[in-house]
């Protein structure tokens, strides 16, 4: 890429041809806040007003967040007409806020606020009336407060890269303007996938996980017996809720973290993920054997399953009848583990922490009850994790590492671990069907071929003379592609994978927030690299595990010995798989 | 008929120049009636009177001996419908139903005019027989209104009688870049507001890589009052299409999109059939006239919102998404429509390029000032006597418009102000009213060219109202994308209440100044840089009104109603009771006061009651007892 020469603040730099001022200014080593103008472009409207700078050649002040830089051109950021401009922006989007910034759970995480503080936006500058507004708590996982909305857009954009639907966009014109799924539906009456995605952009309050910490008390305080599972992703991104640098795998922290919290047991999904694995592999050979609807789809990732349910109702026999690896914990958890302890199961709390908001739906579906229980009770994100922590004065950084509770349940394998990024289940799925098949182990336990971040990776593999196509699609603007194939009878696969965040569930709708502006101290490319290195500490995990495929976990292989029988049986079928229903976008209103 | 290259369509025009010419003189004994079929006229029946006049001359059987059709609009609003009858020119005015049988039997059988019908002028009192003689037209150019109210715009015969597509087949025998360089030579500028010259817009897109290209028409007027370019569609959608298909051939597109707002039917029906029309005889589609050159146009309907006027939005609309504007650069010109270069020309422009092709750049040119040429279409409306849309050289003074055009203030008021370029624009007062208007001396003024709208103000006009209704405007036409408008103009309007309320300190007058600055700063698109106009041009020349609402809790205009209020004069008051019977909340009481020489006693009104409505002083016209204080 050519240089060209500009000027920052009276001083020369050479910069990159293409790019925007605020590019230019930030490899330049300068900060111009900005609401709306969000990783690369992925949202860049120009129209929160807060990057405004002066810029030679121009007519007034700029966007520095969609306006290119050219040949000689002299940015002056710190002028008092653009220091005061982008300040009135501020102040104008506070004017219409809700400011219950003490009670927001945004609070510590708030972009609005940054740059209230960073532009010097002053209390009160201009009242008036505000928008009306909506808030929609309908949903059991996703909150959208209109009140705490500065539309920016990120969430729209988000929502359409990710899914190619974009079910959430702008309605009304002027000040009445909010953002909200079409004639300003609930979540719940629309098509959204509950995926989270759209929180996890959010600069402000406005678009939250829907907090089920309060759920969690209640059954402490009614003397449950209350137990917890971790999703692998979740350890892998916690620590950052504690200003660890992103990457950093927290697993015995965590697991320490949630002893001291209360919790009677603390177990890790990826025992159920061992199981869930057992089960899949089990189903595709039989689907393939006895000429079942394939290629089979993976099932563990709830927003997919709401995806496939509203736009490929069609296509539902291709889903892998398989529960969700916390479900089937879950399952087992009441009506296994809890026997062998003596708990009741009418007594016994579950709590998943998930990568996940899309969970917190999924844990309500009535095909997820074994026995008129609910399988999971209460699912937590890694977010409400970290605050629940700090709630309860625990200084997770200083805690020790402990170990998972496996007395009964709870081993697990590598092959679990690697759920929690795209490519992580087929990886995992491979392994085991190689052994299925063949009686032996696959000489090499990595399938590099589904694994990195490629929006659709597909590979061909020889097991046992049996050639399986495979494929993996993360996002649903992806999945689209691979189910419009199967819907048209052209799909050449056997087996896909599908995850409904981009990247897998180390990049959920739970997670916690990845913002350059509160991350000095991680690199400049991190918006680029975070998934990445989230994927990194589950796969060095994986390599750490002595036992590294599902079908070698020896707490599954008792499990179908003394419980289940073997994969798929009638028993295994009652606790572990589930059915699905096709649903429309738009469900008339009442 | 299928008109394959250039001699054939000569000829073609030939003849049909021949019947268009004969039906206006007469030819073979022959009358011709037509009435104006704008939506104005429409609307007060010209649709129904038509029908009658046919009924009547079928029931007299004239049919053969006298044709009868709708034409565009007159222009002269507050005079229509129109009849006029060829050959003799007469223009009927203010003509009714009632009218018709009048018409044809004293003019068309009895060969006599129906004076009664006939334009007054207000200063002389003298009947007007003809269209050309009424002071309103005698100022008027009409290049871009060239056809309207003369030919017949749903018969394609009568346009290229009139010389349409004679510019495209000059165009087509020329290089493209001298199409260009022949529309940069005559000076025009954008019609739509912005006046950035036309044939600039066209070189930057010529100059793009040879690809998809668009030609788009902005047909999105949204001004208030503005109908100039729906006047233009209904009389003459063949010129707009063919300056369409010139733009196209000069930048290499191959098509192009109207964009129409759907409230305007009759313009779009008639934009529809004409595209339809053209195509059937071959000047639209492939290889016309035997040339290399493919161009189709097509419609998109808008739904109304104000900001589509502004070019990327308008680009986003046609594309299906939400009409909110792109940033610029990159221009349209470069990346517009599906991301392909596009060009976005007024109506008015492109009605005005076939007239530059056909007589030549020089002859615009001779219209208008050093740096705005030719002429521009005006809505001139308000405190007028002569409502309507007029189409004046580039040059003329704001006093000759309001004066000699639109025959001044009516009922002896005092003009106050002029208010031009619609919500964007500003306010101009006595002080400018022998400026020459063009786009540059209104912008130095503080106002600007606009669309084209021209609403004039008179002493009864409160200014901070004036603002307070375009700030209401523009606050419910913001598309909500940027900051500054979004919420900057609803502060805005909300310190505009306040001063109109009486409750606004000098302290709220100076934010007032200084957020109207930051929006200007600080928005995105044009609408939102020009947003805070209103209110400071009103600022710029009536800073004492405002004052006056603040400090003095007054309306000198006696507007605002919280600022004013109704009184009786009791010695006025013949006291009989009509103001009190028609108050809707009871304000109106009687008192024991009988003014000497009255037999009643006088009324007097609430104040803590009274709702300022206004019912009691129209209702007290004979005795004009009651006044606003």
């Amino acid at each position: 890429m050519a240089k060209i020469n500009i000027k920052i603040e009276g001083v020369p730099y050479q910069v990159e041809e293409g790019l925007t001022i605020l590019e230019a200014a930030k490899a330049c080593g300068y900060e111009i806040p900005t609401l709306c103008a969000f990783n690369h472009g992925e949202c860049n409207k120009g129209s929160c007003r807060v990057c405004l700078v002066e810029a030679t050649g121009a007519r007034g002040l700029v966007a520095s967040c969609v306006y290119p830089i050219n040949e000689g051109m002299e940015i002056t950021i710190s002028s008092p007409k653009a220091a005061a401009a982008r300040r009135a922006s501020v102040e104008l989007l506070l004017s219409n806020h809700s400011m219950l910034c003490q009670t927001c759970d945004k609070n510590e995480k708030c972009e609005l606020l940054h740059v209230a503080r960073i532009t010097g936006a002053r209390d009160g500058m201009f009242q008036g009336t505000q928008t009306p507004v909506t808030v929609d708590e309908i949903s059991p996982s996703i909150v959208r407060d209109t009140s705490k909305c500065v539309l920016c857009g990120r969430c729209v954009a988000r929502c359409a890269n990710a899914h190619g639907n974009g079910v959430i966009g702008f309605q009304n014109r002027g000040f009445r303007t909010i953002i909200g799924p079409a004639e300003n539906r609930a979540f719940t009456d629309s098509p959204c996938i509950l995926c989270g995605q759209c929180v996890n952009v959010c600069p402000t309050g406005a678009l939250m996980e829907k907090s089920e910490i309060s759920k969690v008390d209640e059954a402490f305080a009614a003397g449950k017996y209350v137990v917890v599972q971790t999703a692998p992703a979740v350890r892998a991104a916690l620590g950052e809720e504690f200003g660890m640098k992103i990457g950093t795998p927290v697993t015995g922290k965590m697991v320490a973290a949630l002893r001291r919290l209360g919790f009677k047991k603390v177990f890790d999904t990826n025992y159920a993920a061992d199981l869930t694995i057992m089960e899949e592999a089990t189903e595709l050979l039989s689907r393939i054997k006895n000429g079942g609807a394939l290629p089979m789809l993976t099932s563990c990732s709830p927003g997919w399953v709401n995806y496939a349910e509203v736009y490929y109702g069609d296509c539902l026999d291709h889903i892998s009848s398989c529960k969700s690896p916390h479900e089937m914990q879950g399952a087992i958890l009441k009506h296994y583990y809890a026997a062998k302890i003596g708990v009741n199961p009418e007594d016994m709390f579950v709590v998943s922490i998930m990568p996940c908001t899309a969970k917190k739906f999924e844990k309500e579906r009535d095909a997820l009850k074994t026995k008129g229980l609910a399988d999971v009770d209460a699912v937590l994100t890694t977010r409400e994790l970290g605050k629940l922590i700090k709630r309860s004065g625990i200084n997770f950084t200083k805690l020790p590492d402990e170990e998972f509770d496996s007395d009964i349940i709870g081993e697990y394998t590598g092959a679990g671990v690697i759920f929690g990024v795209t490519g992580g289940v087929m990886e995992a799925a491979l392994r085991t069907a190689y052994y299925v098949l063949t009686g032996e182990e696959h000489a090499e336990i990595k399938f590099e071929q589904v694994r990195g971040f490629d929006g659709i990776k597909e590979a061909s593999f020889n097991l046992a003379g049996m050639e399986v196509n495979v494929a993996v699609a993360h996002g649903m603007k992806n999945a689209k592609v691979l189910m419009d194939e199967i819907r048209a009878g052209t799909s050449k696969y056997h087996f896909i994978e599908v995850m409904g965040c981009p990247g897998g569930c180390i990049n959920g709708g739970g997670q916690p927030y990845v913002r350059e502006c509160f991350l000095p101290n991680e690199d400049a490319d991190i918006m680029d690299t975070y998934k990445e290195k989230r994927a990194q500490a589950l796969y060095s995990e994986d390599e750490r595990q002595t036992l590294r495929q599902s079908h070698n976990n020896p707490q599954i292989k008792a499990l179908y010995d003394e419980f289940l029988g073997e994969p798929n049986s009638h028993l295994a079928h009652e606790l572990l798989h589930t059915h699905y229903g096709a649903r429309k976008p738009f469900p008339e209103k009442e | 008929m299928f008109i394959k290259n250039f001699d054939e369509l000569a000829k073609i025009q030939a003849s049909c120049t021949t019947a268009l010419s004969g039906k206006f003189s007469g030819e073979g004994n022959k009358r011709a009636i037509v009435l104006c079929g704008g939506t104005g006229c429409l609307s007060s029946n010209s649709a129904d009177i038509k029908a009658k006049i046919e009924a009547k001359l079928e029931e007299k059987g004239l049919t053969d001996r006298v044709s009868v059709n709708l034409v565009g609009c007159f222009g002269f609003c507050s005079q229509g419908p129109f009849v006029k009858i060829y050959p003799e020119d007469t223009l009927y005015r203010l003509v009714t139903l009632d009218d018709v049988d009048e018409i044809i039997e004293k003019d068309i059988i009895g060969g006599e005019v129906v004076e009664r019908l006939l334009y007054v002028d207000p200063s002389t009192l003298e009947k007007v027989t003809k269209q050309e003689d009424i002071n309103f037209y005698k100022k008027q150019v009409r290049i871009s209104l060239d056809g309207c109210g003369v030919i017949n715009p749903e018969d394609i015969n009568e346009a290229l009688g009139a010389g349409a597509f004679a510019g495209l087949a000059k165009a087509l025998q020329m290089d493209r870049a001298d199409v260009i360089k022949e529309v940069l030579d005559s000076g025009l500028r954008g019609r739509g507001g912005g006046g950035f010259p036309t044939g600039r817009k066209w070189q930057f897109a010529y100059a793009q890589p040879d690809g998809e290209k668009y030609v788009v028409c902005n047909g999105d007027e949204g001004d208030p009052g503005a109908f100039m370019d729906r006047s233009i569609l209904e009389g003459n959608p063949l010129a707009v299409i063919e300056g369409m298909a010139i733009a196209g051939y000069a930048i290499g597109a191959q098509n192009g999109y109207f964009y129409v707002r759907a409230e305007y039917p009759i313009a779009v029906n008639r934009l529809r059939l004409a595209i339809k029309q053209a195509e059937e005889v071959g000047l639209l589609g492939d290889n016309i006239l035997g040339t290399d050159f493919s161009f189709r146009a097509h419609i998109r309907l808008g739904a109304g919102a104000f900001v589509c006027g502004e070019e990327t939005a308008l680009l986003n609309s046609i594309e299906g998404q939400r009409g909110m504007p792109r940033p610029r650069p990159p221009f349209p010109a470069v990346k517009g429509l599906w991301e392909c270069p596009t060009i976005v020309n007024n109506v008015e422009s492109l009605a005005c390029v076939p007239y530059i092709l056909r007589n030549g750049a020089e002859k615009f040119a001779q219209y208008g000032t050093e740096k705005s040429k030719g002429t521009k279409v005006f809505a001139l409306g308000g405190k007028v006597n002569n409502v309507g849309l007029v189409e004046i050289p580039m040059g003329t003074t704001l006093r000759e418009l309001i004066y000699d055009i639109g025959g001044g203030i009516p009922d002896g008021k005092k003009f106050k102000a002029i208010q031009t370029g619609g919500p964007s624009g500003g306010c101009l007062t006595e002080k400018d009213l022998d400026v020459a208007i063009d786009f540059d001396s209104l912008v130095a003024k503080g106002s600007m060219m606009g669309s084209g709208g021209a609403i004039v103000m008179d002493e009864d006009n409160c200014m901070v109202d004036v603002a307070k209704f375009y700030m209401e405007f523009i606050c419910d036409e913001s598309c909500g994308k940027c900051t500054p408008c979004r919420v900057g103009t609803k502060r805005l309007l909300e310190y505009l209440e306040k001063i109109c309320d009486g409750k606004a300190t000098m302290q709220d007058l100076e934010e007032l100044e200084a957020l109207a600055e930051t929006i200007k700063a600080g928005s995105l698109c044009a609408l939102g840089q020009t947003a805070a106009n209103p209110v400071l041009s009103t600022l710029k020349s009536f800073r004492d009104e405002y004052i006056a609402h603040i400090v003095d809790k007054k309306c000198p205009a006696k507007v605002c109603k919280n600022l004013m209020s109704y009184a009786i004069d009791p010695d006025k008051c013949v006291g009989c009771g009509l103001c009190e019977r028609q108050c809707p909340v009871s304000a109106i009481i009687k008192t024991d006061y009988v003014a000497p020489g009255h037999k009643l006693p006088s009324r007097k009104i609430l104040d803590d009651k009274c709702i300022k409505c206004g019912l009691c002083m129209s209702s007290c016209k004979k005795f004009n007892a009651i006044e606003k204080k």
